[in-house]
């Protein structure tokens, strides 16, 4: 059993401790946001936070997170990210789209106010096949313009 | 990184006294407004030696103009940020004579006669040819003018005032023209010239000296760059199968080897750069570092199991979908971790910075790529999946100072 | 008497080359795909209490389509769209209407919505006209009740309840008037959105059925590959694992979690040995080689007519590679055998070919085989939904009661999938002394585009399989249509053209129907040549193309597109390109131009501004037209600039993200602005593949424009435009 703190609460997890969260998240948690995509790093579909940094949850393993805190797309409720997601209809086919905005939230958390470009550097790490590129951008700078709480 | 305040004080006043004995002042080279008509195979020669002297890797800033400068290149002494060497003339090299060029790339002394830091690697630039530093000049006068200026240097007094330089250079600046060695032939030669005069690997791959100057004695013998590790390109390389001229050119054609692995941290750039040169002297290069490194090698180890479980779990979870011996990159040709020199090396720097900050993207380029660690490990998880790495897939002895290494490695990153 | 060519049993007959006809003589024909599917309850039902259920046999597959039916529906029905339910895609529930594919889908199903609508509304005003003994065209709708002119009204459901609506749909419908429209061409907010952004179940990947099991396959790591006999007996060891199951090269891993099957999967293929040939070409010629393969040719059309004399002539090759589909998402399928009934949970985009296909795998009656379309990633044509469903199918059969879930691993989609065709194009045109073009020589080389499943011999595993069924041959897509010659006959008027289209069957590469399939290469290769010609006639590209158009609504694309962009004829070189296609000739229109900048040193392109116009005919969705549009310049633009599939002697060498790079946030053009021509009232145009083709040559033109280099061989990628424009 490993301890796992997830959106504030804590669960007894019957996982192998190699188990990348991802999978307790889907699998033990029943928790839908966060995506396989490629298991490698490569795409950001799985990307959570972790002590409020984003992280693939596909290459991180439980046993690198008792004692610290995972946020998912669940535990972000409505948010403004969220919302501004809605407002530029920011989703495709959506399937990166939880990935997208735990990448954004974390910018925001650690940056209110990013340029253009730190945007797009920031959100490079996440990929979107669908082309919905300029909306997602829109959405994180609409959700900046309005200060993202942590 | 910074280093202890009374090394600088005490590098700083050891040039202070030098300096001083060696003031000499340096005329400005007057101004020119018009430039020859440069022939395009000398454009096109300064080109593929730009690209081997990686000129735009300093040069250019992240999403910057190439050449504009604005790169903050740090070193232990502070940053220090490369010029413009646009052909701009107010704020690039526009209004600079090709003897002024020259002097630069010989004596590291600018146009109007200030010294420049060596950062740029003047040391190494001065056995350059004139017929090759013409041609660089020829291919740097006819790119697209940038208007910029670079930041301020990030340096302590008195290592700002150049004229300390002038007895830096007394200490560590030898002029004069390359010489071949007849012992070598042609192609051994070339790869000579083009890594002592043109590529000067041996700025990160020599040691320094607490002046920051290549170690006498100790070329190619190992060094830093930007506080990743730089093997040795000699005798003393870590390699686990023998480096080949081959395998070299393969390697520095392509920035990755079926053998030994990927090009990661600075040497990236440096493999993307050569990507353009002339296979000719990619291979003289392979040439002359092949006839340094060693011939054999222990066989190496397999992957051992056990080891330290909860680092084995990280490992399971975080690395074996690139790194398990099924996995598909694997399978795909890359070397098992075992053949992986930053493993096999003296010190874990190499694997400390590969966990925590990967391989990025190169914008639509198919090449190696590794996701960065260091936002989800702690420190103490990047320093035991590093001595777990070492324990499981190299024969040499556990490293000592994991812990610390790491930390310093933060403190850069 | 016309000749109309029925796509529905063309796409039905998958592979096999079946040309039907339908003929009609006097009848006027059912509009969209009321023509298969004429009972008006098959498509909307309306319960005692009012409610009402909308079915579709197109499938949400990303493009909005689910909210477009829906404003279709509410608008024709007089209900607000969330009381009204959309079942999609189910060979139990839902009409057939094949593939959700070749942006057929308004064109199809919503028309027939859209129809049957109108027809179901009417009937209600009817049974409400008898109901209250008035004239039913004095009656008004509203909000799912009838009103009469009096004050008197009555629900939908209660009139519903008395009326029989398992009657066939007439020709022609009581259509709203389009200027009365509240809800189509108003932008509506799409209605899965919501549920994507906060964790809601929303794909197959997310389906957690009671007693679900986790499976992974040991895929063959070459085509053909032969697994050798070993020894599974410790893997079947390992926590978790429920069962190995193997059939001649077929290799999968049942567990009870999907962690636990990665692993064992990872076990069994670092354990599996595998004969391999060198069955593939050299990737370094492949263009050649392709073009060396035996050929069908299909001629495509042949124009004669007087023109000026030839002063002029130009000769230009084009080409493409191999393309991925590259879903974010690898596939995913969940299969439940249960008393010799499997149920397939598949985001397939044809409920119906695959039933077929997987009955025909797993040696049952097609009534045995229930697939109900789920969400899934993403496709753009066929990737790899088809296939894992066939995964599933094959490993619940073996695991009977059980749901089985199988996701691809990464690695699985980028070397499995069905890749998109690499082409040539070979084209020669010639100008008069007025610039007007008067001769045009195009030949188009391709495979096939369709390799979509309706039987087994279809399937991936088919491959790998002891007992294997017969592959039938490839074969071309007829036009107007058309595969590897879609958009291959030019939109423009010319006077002398001849076009044929160099179908080879051969295919080295296993290939299928990637998104605007032929069209791609075909109006890079049309819209790029266009600019050399007019370059050749010192004539600014927009005006060249608007004095060889005689098609009005192409010219107003056009011309909106040049207009909000602010074309001038005047100064070039400031790195803009222009583009322009009528998809298929036969649905949207688009125009793009484009500003774009080349990195001297390193010859990376970067885009700029992007403006494109778009005539979708009557919009229903603006907003969803306008992303459809945005997603196809994006994508066509990561396809010009940096795709292509790699390969060495054995392997798909392209496994993962790092080996096939796509476009990131960096690269994205600064903006882009998409302008909607509004056809009100006339039919719907399908947009999903209407932007790709005018986006890769737009680049091309505007690179030409930049820095002075024709490129003509896809990708436009930086050491190719490095190489071209020199030191």
């Amino acid at each position: 059993m490993i301890r796992l703190n997830v959106n504030g609460h804590d669960h007894d997890v019957d996982a192998e401790p190699d188990t990348p969260l991802l999978y307790v998240l889907r699998d033990d948690l029943a928790l839908n946001g966060a995506k396989f995509g490629c298991g490698l790093g490569q795409c950001g579909a799985c990307t959570v936070m972790v002590d409020g940094r984003a992280v693939f949850s596909c290459l991180t393993p439980i046993a690198l997170l008792p004692g610290r805190n995972v946020r998912t797309i669940e535990g972000l409720g409505m948010n403004a990210v969220q919302q501004a997601f809605v407002e530029e209809q920011a989703a495709q086919c959506g399937y990166c789209i939880a990935g997208m905005v735990m990448r954004a939230q974390a910018l925001l958390e650690h940056n209110p106010n990013p340029s253009e470009q730190e945007i797009r550097d920031q959100m490079a790490v996440n990929l979107c096949r669908c082309g919905t590129h300029m909306r997602i951008l829109a959405a994180v700078r609409r959700a900046a313009g309005r200060g993202v709480k942590s | 990184m910074a280093l202890s305040k009374a090394r600088i004080i005490a590098a700083a006043v050891a040039l202070l006294v030098v300096g001083a004995g060696a003031l000499l002042w340096h005329p400005a080279i007057a101004p020119v407004d018009t430039h020859a008509v440069f022939s395009h195979e000398q454009v096109a020669r300064g080109a593929e030696l730009a690209a081997i002297g990686d000129c735009s890797v300093c040069h250019t800033a992240t999403n910057g103009q190439p050449f504009a400068g604005g790169r903050g290149v740090p070193t232990p002494f502070g940053t220090v940020y490369a010029t413009n060497i646009t052909p701009d003339p107010e704020t690039g090299i526009g209004r600079w004579s090709e003897a002024a060029f020259k002097r630069a790339m010989r004596d590291g002394i600018d146009r109007a006669g200030h010294h420049l830091y060596p950062v740029l690697p003047y040391p190494h630039f001065t056995r350059a040819t004139d017929a090759d530093i013409a041609a660089m000049y020829a291919f740097l006068m006819t790119r697209p003018a940038a208007h910029a200026t670079a930041p301020l240097n990030q340096l302590p007094f008195p290592l700002n005032q150049r004229f300390v330089l002038a007895g830096w250079n007394l200490l560590y600046l030898s002029p004069g023209p390359w010489h071949p060695d007849p012992a070598h032939d042609a192609a051994w030669n070339r790869g000579n010239y083009l890594v002592e005069a043109i590529g000067h690997c041996g700025a990160c791959h020599t040691p320094h000296n607490a002046l920051g100057a290549e170690s006498s004695g100790q070329t190619l013998a190992g060094g830093q760059a930007e506080n990743w590790y730089a093997p040795p390109l000699q005798s003393a390389s870590p390699a686990v199968r023998p480096w080949t001229q081959a395998t070299l050119a393969d390697y520095l054609r392509t920035g990755f080897e079926a053998h030994h692995g990927a090009a990661a941290g600075p040497m990236t750039a440096v493999t993307d750069e050569l990507a353009g040169v002339p296979d000719s002297d990619i291979q003289a290069i392979a040439t002359y570092i092949a006839s340094m490194m060693p011939k054999t090698a222990p066989e190496p180890v397999m992957a051992r199991a056990g080891g330290d479980p909860h680092a084995a779990a990280i490992f399971a979870g975080a690395c074996a979908g690139c790194h398990g011996s099924d996995a598909p990159m694997t399978r795909a040709g890359a070397p098992s971790l075992a053949l992986s020199t930053v493993v096999n090396a003296p010190t874990p720097q190499g694997a400390i910075q590969m966990i925590l900050n990967g391989i990025p993207w190169r914008e639509g380029k198919s090449a190696p790529y590794m996701p960065s660690f260091g936002a989800v490990l702690t420190d103490a998880q990047v320093a035991d999946l590093a001595s777990y790495l070492r324990a499981t897939y190299s024969e040499k002895p556990a490293w000592t100072d994991v812990p610390a290494e790491v930390a310093k490695a933060r403190g850069s990153s | 008497m016309t000749a109309v060519l029925s796509r529905r049993t063309l796409l039905a007959a998958g592979g096999g080359l079946v040309v039907a006809f339908s003929l009609h003589a006097q009848e006027p024909k059912r509009p969209g795909s009321l023509k298969e599917t004429p009972s008006l309850d098959a498509w909307i039902r309306v319960a005692p209490d009012g409610r009402v259920t909308v079915f579709t046999g197109k499938a949400e597959l990303g493009q909005g389509l689910t909210t477009a039916l829906l404003q279709i529906a509410a608008e024709q029905l007089d209900v607000a769209p969330n009381r009204i339910e959309l079942i999609t895609a189910d060979t139990m529930r839902t009409p057939n209407e094949g593939f959700t594919a070749g942006s057929h889908s308004m064109q199809d199903s919503g028309t027939a919505i859209l129809n049957a609508a109108a027809q179901v509304r009417g009937l209600l005003c009817d049974a409400a006209a008898a109901e209250f003994g008035v004239a039913a065209d004095t009656l008004t709708t509203a909000d799912g009740l009838v009103h009469a002119a009096d004050g008197r009204a009555i629900g939908y459901g209660e009139l519903a309840a008395k009326l029989n609506l398992h009657v066939d749909a007439t020709a022609n419908s009581p259509l709203k008037d389009p200027a009365a429209y509240r809800l189509m061409g108003t932008p509506m907010q799409r209605i899965d959105i919501p549920a994507k952004l906060t964790g809601g179940a929303s794909y197959v990947q997310d389906l957690r059925l009671p007693g679900m099991l986790h499976a992974r396959v040991v895929r063959q790591p070459s085509y053909g590959a032969t697994l050798l006999d070993f020894d599974t007996g410790p893997i079947e060891h390992m926590p978790g694992v429920v069962k190995v199951v193997r059939d001649g090269s077929y290799l999968a891993v049942v567990a009870t979690k999907e962690w636990q099957a990665i692993k064992a999967m990872r076990a069994l293929a670092a354990a599996a040995k595998w004969q391999e040939t060198a069955s593939l070409p050299d990737e370094a010629t492949i263009l050649d080689t392709l073009q060396a393969l035996p050929v069908k040719d299909i001629p495509v059309l042949t124009w004669q007519a007087q023109a000026g004399a030839p002063v002029k002539r130009l000769k230009a090759r084009y080409s493409r590679p191999y393309l991925m589909h590259g879903a974010i998402g690898p596939s995913c399928s969940v299969a439940q055998f249960v008393d010799g009934t499997m149920t397939v949970w598949t985001h397939t985009q044809g409920v119906f070919p695959l039933r077929a296909a997987l009955a025909s795998l797993l040696r049952l009656p097609p009534d045995k085989v229930h697939c109900i379309h789920t969400q899934g990633s993403g496709c753009y044509g066929h990737n790899g939904a088809d296939d894992v469903a066939g995964d599933a199918v094959l490993i619940a059969r073996a695991v009977p009661g059980h749901p089985i879930r199988v996701q691809w691993m990464r690695e699985d989609e980028h070397t499995n999938e069905p890749y998109g065709s690499a082409m040539i194009a070979e084209v020669e045109g010639a100008i008069d002394a007025d610039g007007r073009i008067v001769d045009w020589d195009y030949a188009v080389w391709s495979n096939t585009h369709n390799r979509r499943p309706n039987i087994g011999g279809l399937m991936l595993q088919n491959a790998a399989l002891s007992d294997k069924l017969p592959v039938p041959p490839p074969a071309p897509i007829p036009m107007p249509e058309g595969g590897g010659d879609r958009n291959s006959n030019p939109i423009y008027a010319l006077p002398n053209a001849r076009v044929v289209y160099h179908f080879i069957p051969q295919m080295p590469v296993r290939i299928s129907a990637l998104r605007s399939l032929g069209a791609y290469l075909n109006v890079f290769a049309i819209e790029s040549f266009m600019d050399e010609l007019a370059e050749a006639a010192r004539a600014d590209p927009v005006e060249f193309r608007l004095r060889h158009l005689q098609d009005e609504r192409a010219k107003a694309v056009i011309s909106l597109a040049a207009e909000k962009f602010g074309w001038s004829a005047g100064k070039r070189g400031d790195g803009r390109g222009f583009a322009f296609a009528r998809y298929k000739n036969l649905a949207a229109y688009c125009a793009i131009a484009l500003t774009l900048g080349v990195d001297h040193e390193t010859g990376q392109i970067r885009l700029g501004r992007v403006v494109a116009a778009v005539d979708s005919g009557q919009p229903v969705n603006p907003d969803g037209i306008r992303l459809q549009i945005e997603g196809a310049i994006i994508q066509s633009a990561s396809w010009t600039l940096y795709e292509q599939v790699h390969f060495d002697r054995k392997r798909i060498t392209s496994f993962d993200w790092s080996r096939y790079p796509i476009l990131r946030f960096p690269a994205a053009p600064d903006s882009i602005d998409v302008y909607i021509v509004p056809r009100p009232g006339l039919p719907f145009l399908g947009t999903g593949e209407a932007g790709q083709g005018p986006t890769s040559a737009a680049i091309a033109n505007a690179l030409k424009d930049a820095a002075g280099v024709r490129l003509r061989q896809i990708p436009l990628s930086a050491p190719a435009v490095k190489t071209a424009i020199g030191v």
